[in-house]
């Protein structure tokens, strides 16, 4: 990390997904980037849900943290709680990286912007049309390989969706989580378990076979993409997260995120997964319309995306990179961060560390 | 036959594809024959070296070499 110089733009930015876990949400990622870049002398807010998010304890990444309330309560509550945080921290930027809780920040972007407070996030057109819902039109309208999907609200729908789907397919939450599915069996225990933790409805997509390739990205909200980097997941856990992963050169991925935040005009950061199969088609199953997890290896290959989208947050336009190292991996590890019970009674109790 | 240009390769015989992230390790003669490769080579000229260096007959080198490109071919290293 590079020290402090009289050049260094002091800010503070509220970061939300402090949840380092098995299953991680970007947070820690993105701090570590930010923290990096040496145009910034950052103080960090993390935002949290959970009083057991690693993020929290971790004092040389996160300054101070404070509870926010879960997405359900809306936005009347998230901005008053905001509205505290604001008077004492004076937050200047804000970057949150669930999806569950982009709706409610991208509703308070005008209000929060009013207070001083920048996001750098899509309108809610933008955030909309990528939705695992309608990302199959979405794609037809530009051109783009998406694979055939159904949204389902029963799981009676399932035989006739496999008569035209056919074996394997793939059962999917809307915020989070897919099955892949080879009986109408394994399909209809998906449908129960993905239903139980993200509701209503599910999405059954066609089965594509290939090799998943993921790419984060950064639009400017005009249509052009300020940074793309495309990565390989070496290793992958129970859960279909990447343990370790590659940065590569191929044209074709970038070309396809440049069409994408061009077709959309993307604001903000998103992730792209993309299969691509045997005779080089690419499709893309999903676009996260946010950073991903594995953001920290942007900055490693030498695009600091986090670090670029708080400048475009903060109004400054960026010429967009143009090079990257090939080949930089991450390999991400578990750690047993050690804490004391006065922290946690703190966090727990009044809601902020 | 022809490496892809942006396939690095080492010293040791280590291959990486940057455009799919893929990794390979071969033995010796292998690592001898992508460096030739490298350099723009002939197949003749291949069979030439390597069996200059190796005792090993130019016809039975020849099928080896053959199996070997499938490979490389298989990988989608080769241009």
């Amino acid at each position: 990390m590079e020290k402090s110089t009289n050049q260094q733009r002091k800010l503070v930015i509220a970061v939300t997904a402090l949840n380092a876990i098995d299953s991680p949400g970007p947070g820690v990622a993105v701090i570590r980037a930010i923290r990096e870049c040496p145009d910034f002398d950052v103080r960090i807010i993390g935002l949290s849900y959970e009083a057991l998010e690693p993020g929290i304890y971790m004092h040389d990444v996160v300054d101070k943290t404070y509870q926010i309330p879960y997405p359900s309560a809306g936005t009347d509550s998230l901005f008053g709680r905001l509205l505290h945080i604001h008077e004492i921290e004076k937050i200047d930027v804000l970057i949150p990286n669930f999806d569950a809780e982009l709706f409610n920040f991208i509703k308070l972007r005008d209000k929060l912007k009013a207070l001083g407070i920048h996001t750098f996030l899509p309108d809610l057109e933008q955030f909309e049309a990528r939705d695992k819902m309608k990302l199959f039109e979405f794609g037809k309208k530009h051109g783009l390989h998406v694979p055939a999907d159904r949204v389902i609200f029963s799981s009676r729908d399932l035989p006739s969706v496999a008569s035209q789907m056919g074996y394997p397919m793939v059962v999917k939450g809307k915020f989070y989580d897919a099955i892949i599915a080879n009986t109408l069996e394994q399909a209809e225990k998906a449908f129960y378990k993905i239903q139980a933790k993200w509701g209503l409805p599910i999405i059954v997509q066609e089965f594509i076979n290939g090799t998943e390739i993921n790419i984060a990205a950064l639009g400017d909200g005009e249509g052009n993409a300020i940074s793309v980097i495309p990565m390989r997941k070496l290793y992958i856990t129970d859960k279909g997260k990447a343990w370790a992963g590659i940065t590569l050169e191929e044209q074709s991925f970038i070309d396809l995120a440049k069409t994408f935040i061009k077709a959309t005009k993307w604001k903000g950061g998103c992730e792209l997964e993309v299969m691509q199969t045997s005779d080089g088609k690419s499709y893309i199953m999903e676009v996260n319309p946010r950073f991903p997890a594995w953001i920290y290896l942007t900055a490693a290959a030498g695009q600091n995306q986090p670090a670029s989208l708080v400048k475009l947050a903060l109004g400054e336009k960026l010429k967009p990179y143009t090079d990257y190292e090939v080949g930089k991996i991450f390999i991400r590890y578990a750690w047993d961060h050690i804490t004391n019970i006065a922290e946690f009674q703190k966090i727990s109790g009044t809601g902020e560390l | 036959m022809k490496l892809k240009k942006n396939v690095a390769t080492s010293e040791e015989g280590f291959i990486f594809n940057p455009s799919t992230g893929d990794s390979f390790s071969t033995n010796p003669i292998g690592k001898d024959i992508l460096v030739l490769l490298k350099e723009d080579k002939s197949v003749k000229e291949i069979i030439e070296a390597i069996c200059e260096k190796y005792d090993v007959e130019p016809a039975q080198f020849e099928k080896d070499l053959d199996d070997f490109k499938s490979q490389l071919s298989d990988y989608a290293i080769l241009d």
